[in-house]
């Protein structure tokens, strides 16, 4: 299996990635000798004032969903009686990466995030939540090298799946029950496990932490490592897949276009056709996509998203339909089979999708499409229909010449996919999980 | 009174639907989601009630105004129903 690629931007410097050249894993003591678990000479700010630093800086979860962090961590502090943390390290989507390298390479930055959020919210106790063996032992290696931290942390390992890593399976799993989501509310902020308050965040969010936590030095007005501060200086881990010479985890400013990152760190080979963006999230975009603002509010604006930054380059030869096909088949797949609406709704789009691939859909099933990616978000209990039905209505959208051409012709690339395989489109080879089909 | 449907358990017997159509919605393949907001009128309780009594899977539940684990509710929401007059 080949070795991980990754890379840094180079307008920046590298806040959760090693610079070039570090050996790999980071121990107790590298992470130290890089300012790790201090804070800097001003140390970390705790309680209130944390919150209200993550909120002003604008921090945003990784998992996928971008909810403020700073309102997150509120919520779960204004609440009564016992809280719960959980970092949430079961990356769900196959075409990321991210949370695994963290929690493989950089433990201890990990750690001191957990340290930073629980004090925050005042939990009594923290879980890190992984499915993935290295990422759990790195996890576990690093706990023995800290002497008794000030709130006990526990790795609690769950089977992988699509569907494991929502926030509400991951409270379930901890809680004795399936890895599957449960309906809303309670969201875990109001219930989570053992029916306390629960902050339930992605890892990348909480290795933002330590950073954002760092108290201004004395005599300094803002600390060094604050701020998303000038706009574009702020960093996100994007893991580039699908078309691109390089594939790999990278390090990425927010506020360039998307067009020049994945060009500038995965290389194109040639100009891409489109799109896959949060995973299979957060459905296509065309080539307009190249020149978007790397930013969550444009993206959200043209009907898109950076999820949880895994971006999917489709190349010149690429097909966007069979694109489309393959994830609409992995939904099909590897949803909860919970709710009614999203079993039988990804296996109906995932029907009309298969059916253009094969060059035997009609204008009839087309309109069927459009209709259940219109009616069928927010029918589940977890985000899987709705990410189906981003794919369905962005294929629309974007590609209408494309699907007219697959109405009237067999397309040559669509002929060559398989969409039995029981396999994850985009996965990333160096971090392919073990069993893509268990959901 | 607020109430919560569990569409992991829905079985889309579509009994709901049929008691109150305007407050559950089907899918074409009969499995319920709200159609709207939580929150039921007045006027459609005994409807409601009703979908919660022969929802053959008990998937629909009168929401308690108060979270598991508290007796008061949180600041600013699920403020406590005025009752009848």
């Amino acid at each position: 299996m080949p070795p991980l690629i990754t890379g840094v931007h180079p307008a920046v410097t590298p806040r959760l990635l090693l610079p070039a050249g570090a050996p790999g894993r980071e121990d107790r003591a590298a992470y130290e000798a890089r300012g790790g678990y201090s804070g800097g000479p001003g140390g970390y700010l705790e309680g209130e004032d944390l919150i209200s630093a993550v909120a002003e800086a604008g921090l945003r979860g990784r998992g996928g969903a971008a909810f403020p962090l700073g309102v997150k961590l509120a919520a779960v502090a204004a609440q009564p009686g016992d809280h719960v943390l959980v970092v949430n390290g079961e990356e769900g989507e196959p075409a990321s990466v991210k949370d695994r390298w963290l929690l493989r390479t950089r433990p201890h930055l990990v750690l001191d995030g957990t340290v930073r959020a629980a004090r925050a919210i005042g939990a009594v106790t923290a879980y890190v939540y992984v499915s993935d063996d290295q990422a759990a032992e790195s996890v576990r290696t690093a706990l023995a090298e800290l002497d008794e931290l000030p709130v006990p942390v526990h790795v609690r390992t769950v089977s992988h799946s699509y569907v494991a890593g929502e926030e509400t399976a991951a409270v379930r799993a901890i809680n004795g029950g399936p890895a599957k989501p449960t309906d809303k509310p309670p969201r875990p902020f109001e219930e989570g496990v053992a029916g306390c308050p629960t902050l339930v965040s992605n890892v990348e969010t909480i290795a933002n932490l330590p950073r954002l936590a760092a108290a201004p030095a004395p005599g300094e007005d803002v600390s060094p490592g604050r701020g998303f501060g000038p706009a574009g200086q702020e960093t996100f881990l994007m893991t580039l897949t699908g078309s691109c010479p390089r594939p790999g985890l990278y390090e990425v400013p927010f506020g360039g276009p998307l067009g020049e990152a994945a060009e500038t760190l995965g290389g194109l080979t040639g100009p891409p056709r489109g799109y896959l963006m949060g995973g299979y999230f957060a459905g296509l975009l065309n080539r307009r996509g190249h020149v978007l603002t790397l930013d969550y509010d444009v993206f959200r604006d043209q009907g898109s998203g950076l999820g949880c930054g895994a971006v999917i380059v489709l190349g010149p030869a690429d097909c966007p339909v069979g694109c489309a096909a393959q994830v609409m088949a992995y939904f099909d797949r590897n949803n909860a089979s919970q709710c009614g609406s999203c079993f039988n709704g990804t296996a109906a789009m995932s029907g009309v999708t298969a059916a253009l691939a094969a060059g035997i859909a009609g204008q009839a099933d087309v309109r069927r499409l459009e209709s259940w990616a219109a009616f069928l978000p927010g029918r589940g209990a977890c985000a899987t229909l709705d990410g189906a039905a981003n794919v369905a209505r962005s294929l629309l959208r974007e590609f209408p010449a494309e699907v007219e051409a697959h109405l009237r012709d067999r397309c040559g690339q669509c002929a060559e996919l398989d969409l039995t395989a029981a396999t994850a489109p985009f996965a990333v080879a160096a971090y392919a999980q073990p069993a893509e089909e268990t959901a | 009174m607020k109430i919560k449907l569990d569409r992991t358990l829905c079985d889309g017997f579509g009994k709901c639907a049929e008691h109150a159509p305007t407050v559950f919605s089907l899918d074409e393949w009969g499995y319920a989601s709200l159609a709207g907001s939580a929150e039921v009128p007045a006027d459609l309780e005994p409807q409601v009630r009703r979908a919660i009594l022969d929802c053959p899977v008990d998937a629909i539940l009168e929401r308690l105004a108060t979270p598991a684990g508290r007796l008061t509710p949180p600041a600013g929401e699920l403020a406590p129903q005025p009752g009848p007059a």
